[in-house]
C-alpha cells in the first residue's frame, strides 16, 4: 500500500468558491485539511494611508468600497467618528434615516451573502431568489443617493438630502417587455417610504421562500451541520463579533447593547445561535433579515409623520443651503472654506464602533487637530474571522472548506482594505 | 454610561497605580497608556476573567507620529516673490520615491501601539496605548498568548509599521506583496510609492519599475486652533 503524504494546495486567488481575491494555501492529508494558510492582501488598496492624505469628507466614498456589498455601514461608523471627536449633534430625522438605511444595507448583505454561500455548495435556485430582491434595494439607494452602490449618502451632521417623493420609473426596452415594466413601476408609482414599506410587506414572504429551499433541505443540512463549530470561548478569543459572534451563542449586539443613533427606540430581537456552526450562523442570518425588515417599517412609520431637517445647520461642518449661498455672504464663506480646505477637528482620538451586517465595523480615528485624519485605522470584522480559518477549517474536508468561507461572510474590499 | 466609565477609571487606577504612565477619561472613552515592560502583565490582568474581564482584543494598531501637529499652511517667511506657504514639500503626500524626509525632532517616541479591548460580560471598552521606546527598531512584546486574534493585527502593524512583536509565533508579512520592501504606513514613506508593475510585451513577463505618477495633493494639511474645542469650554458644554 502505497504511504500517504502531506501535500499542499493552492485555492484561489482566482476560485469562484474564495469570494474575491483569496489565496489559500492548504496542506492536506489526503481530503482532509491540516493547515491553512490564508494569503490576503491583492486587494490592499492603502484606504487609511490614502484618508490621512485628504480632507475628511473626501474619504467618505472610500468607505463604500471597504466592503462593497454593504455600503452606507460603513460610512456610518465613519461618519460617527468625526462627530464624536466634533461633538456634533445630529437631527432625529437623519438619525432615522440612516438607521433605516442601515438596516436596508444590512439585508441587502444578508441577501449577497445567502445567494454566494447556497451557491458554492451546491443550490443555485437561492442566488435568483435573492438577487431579484437586492434589486428593489438597490433602487432606494439609487432613489436617495443617485448611485446604487456607492453611495457617499451620510455627512458629517446628517445625510446628503431628504428622501425624494418620486421613484425612479423602468422604462420599456430590449430587456423590459411592456406588462413587465407595468408591473414593476407599479410598486414605484408613489414616494420612496411608499415603495419601502411595500417591500417590508412582501419582504417575509420572500424569506419564507429562500426558507423553503434551505432550512430542511437534506443536501443544505449535510454541508453546514456540524461544520466550523466554534466554541462561544474560542469566538471571543478569536476576536468574533456579529452574527459569528451570535451563532456561537453570545448574544452580543451592539445596536442593543451601546446603541448609537435611534436603535434605543426601536423594537427589534437578536437571534442567537447554539452550537455555532455554519447551520446556526445561517439560522442567525435569516432571522436577522426578519428583524431588519421590522426595523426598516417601524422607520417607515416615524419618517411617515415627522418631517424636519436632515443635516445639522452648524455650518463649520456642513455646507449652507444653496439658495442662501448664493444670497449671502456669510454663506458664501462658509461654503468656500468647507469645499477648499474641509473643516479642522480637534485634537484627540476617539474609536467608534457598528453593528455592521458582518460584524463590529470600528474607526479609530487619531486627529492633530488637522483638516485631515492623522491616523485612520478601519477595524474590519472579516479581519478577525479570516484570521481563524486556519483554526475552524482543520480536520474538515476540503469542500467544507469552501462552507466555512462562506459562512465567515467574507469579502475582500474591508479584509484587505 | 458615565459614571460606568468613571467606575472603571477608578478601578483601574487602584489595580494599576504603579505601572501606569498616564489614565485619561476624553469623550467617554479611557486611554490607559502603559511601558513595554509592563504591558505584558497588565494586559493580563485586564483579560484575567475574575479581576477586568476584557475577552476580546478588537483592535490592535500601530502609529507613527513623525508628522504628528506638522501642517503645512504655515508662513514661516515673506520674499517679494511670495509667501512660505505650502512651497516646501512637509508630509507625505507630497514626497516622491527618492526624496528624503526631513528629520523632526519629536515631543515623543515616534511609534504606538493602539491596543483596543472590549468586555462582552461588563459591556465596557478600553483604549490601551504602548509607545515603542526605540525609533529605529520598535519593539513590543506580542499579545498573542493572550488573545489568539492578535495574531493577524500584530503581523498587520509589522508589514506597514515595521514594528516588531516579540514572541509572536509567525511575524511575516500580511497585507503587502510577496517581495516588498519597507513599511508603506510609515510617515516617510511616500504616498505613490515606490516601484509600480507592469507587464513588459518585450520580455513577456511582469515587472517592477520606480513609479512614473507624480505626487498630486490638492489639498494642504491646515490646522486650525478652533476656540469651540477648547477644553475648558467642552467642559462646560458637557456639563
Amino acid at each position: 500500500m502505497p504511504e500517504l503524504h502531506h501535500y499542499t494546495m493552492n485555492f484561489g486567488p482566482q476560485h469562484p468558491a474564495a469570494h474575491g481575491v483569496l489565496r489559500l494555501v492548504l496542506e492536506m492529508e489526503g481530503e482532509v485539511v491540516r493547515h491553512a494558510d490564508p494569503h490576503i492582501g491583492l486587494l490592499h488598496r492603502a484606504t487609511e494611508k490614502l484618508a490621512e492624505s485628504k480632507p475628511y469628507n473626501h474619504s467618505i466614498g472610500y468607505m463604500d468600497r471597504l466592503d462593497y456589498v454593504s455600503m452606507m455601514c460603513n460610512e456610518h461608523a465613519y461618519i460617527l467618528a468625526i462627530e464624536k471627536l466634533a461633538g456634533i449633534q445630529v437631527p432625529e430625522r437623519a438619525q432615522y434615516i440612516r438607521v433605516m438605511f442601515d438596516e436596508i444595507t444590512r439585508i441587502l448583505n444578508h441577501l449577497l451573502w445567502l445567494g454566494a454561500h447556497a451557491l458554492d455548495i451546491g443550490a443555485m435556485t437561492v442566488f435568483l431568489y435573492a438577487f431579484r430582491e437586492r434589486e428593489d434595494l438597490m433602487d432606494c439607494y439609487e432613489a436617495v443617493s443617485g448611485t446604487r452602490m456607492h453611495a457617499t449618502y451620510y455627512r458629517p451632521g446628517g445625510v446628503h438630502r431628504d428622501l425624494p417623493d418620486e421613484m425612479p420609473q423602468y422604462a420599456e426596452s430590449r430587456w423590459h417587455e411592456r406588462q413587465q415594466v407595468e408591473r414593476l413601476n407599479r410598486a414605484r408609482s408613489g414616494s420612496l417610504l411608499d415603495f419601502i414599506e411595500d417591500f417590508t410587506q412582501r419582504f417575509p414572504s420572500c424569506v419564507d421562500e429562500y426558507e423553503t429551499l434551505l432550512t430542511e433541505n437534506r443536501i443544505w443540512k449535510q454541508r453546514t451541520v456540524d461544520i466550523g463549530v466554534v466554541s462561544p470561548e474560542r469566538a471571543l478569543q478569536l476576536g468574533f463579533t456579529g452574527p459569528m459572534l451570535r451563532g456561537s451563542g453570545v448574544e452580543w449586539d451592539l445596536r442593543r447593547k451601546q446603541p448609537y443613533e435611534v436603535y434605543e427606540k426601536l423594537d427589534f430581537r437578536i437571534p442567537v445561535g447554539v452550537n455555532g456552526d455554519c447551520y446556526d450562523r445561517y439560522l442567525v442570518r435569516i432571522e436577522e433579515m426578519r428583524q431588519s425588515n421590522a426595523i426598516v417599517r417601524q422607520c417607515v412609520d416615524w419618517l411617515r409623520s415627522h418631517s424636519g431637517p436632515v443635516m445639522t445647520d452648524e455650518h463649520k461642518i456642513a455646507p449652507p443651503e444653496r439658495e442662501k449661498m448664493k444670497m449671502g455672504m456669510e454663506e458664501l464663506i462658509h461654503h468656500f472654506k468647507l469645499f477648499t480646505e474641509g473643516y479642522c477637528l480637534p485634537q484627540g482620538e476617539v474609536y467608534c464602533a457598528i453593528e455592521h451586517p458582518k460584524g463590529e465595523f470600528g474607526i479609530y480615528l487619531v486627529s492633530d487637530g488637522a483638516n485631515k485624519p492623522y491616523r485612520l485605522k478601519i477595524r474590519a470584522p472579516g479581519f478577525a474571522h479570516l484570521a481563524a480559518l486556519d483554526e475552524m477549517s482543520r480536520g474538515h474536508m476540503l469542500a467544507d472548506v469552501v462552507a466555512i468561507i462562506g459562512t465567515q461572510d467574507i469579502v475582500f474590499g474591508e479584509v484587505d482594505r | 454610561m458615565q459614571d460606568r466609565i468613571r467606575q472603571l477609571g477608578s478601578e483601574l487606577q487602584r489595580a494599576f497605580a504603579s505601572k501606569l504612565q498616564a489614565l485619561d477619561i476624553d469623550r467617554n472613552e479611557i486611554t490607559l497608556t502603559v511601558g513595554a515592560p509592563k504591558l505584558i502583565e497588565v494586559m493580563r490582568q485586564l483579560h484575567e476573567p475574575s479581576e477586568f474581564g476584557f475577552e476580546q482584543l478588537v483592535d490592535l494598531s500601530g502609529v507613527d507620529f513623525l508628522e504628528f501637529g506638522q501642517g503645512e499652511w504655515d508662513t514661516h517667511t515673506a520674499t517679494s516673490s511670495g509667501f512660505s506657504r505650502g512651497a516646501q514639500k512637509a508630509s507625505f503626500g507630497r514626497f516622491t520615491f527618492d526624496d528624503a524626509h526631513p528629520d523632526r525632532q519629536l515631543d515623543r517616541p515616534r511609534f504606538a501601539v493602539i491596543y483596543h479591548l472590549l468586555s462582552v460580560s461588563r459591556n465596557l471598552r478600553l483604549r490601551i496605548r504602548t509607545f515603542c521606546e526605540d525609533d529605529d527598531r520598535p519593539m513590543l512584546p506580542s499579545v498573542c498568548g493572550i488573545w489568539s486574534s492578535a495574531d493577524w493585527y500584530e503581523r498587520e502593524a509589522f508589514d506597514l509599521y515595521g514594528i516588531l512583536f516579540e514572541g509572536h509565533p509567525d511575524l511575516r508579512r500580511i497585507l503587502t506583496d510577496y517581495g516588498f520592501t519597507g513599511h508603506p504606513f510609515r510617515k516617510d514613506f511616500p504616498l505613490v510609492g515606490h516601484v509600480e508593475v507592469r507587464y513588459d510585451p518585450e520580455q513577456k513577463r511582469v515587472i517592477y519599475q520606480p513609479v512614473s505618477i507624480e505626487p498630486r495633493i490638492n489639498v494642504p494639511k491646515v490646522i486650525r486652533d478652533d476656540y469651540r474645542f477648547d477644553a475648558d469650554d467642552r467642559e462646560e458644554s458637557d456639563a
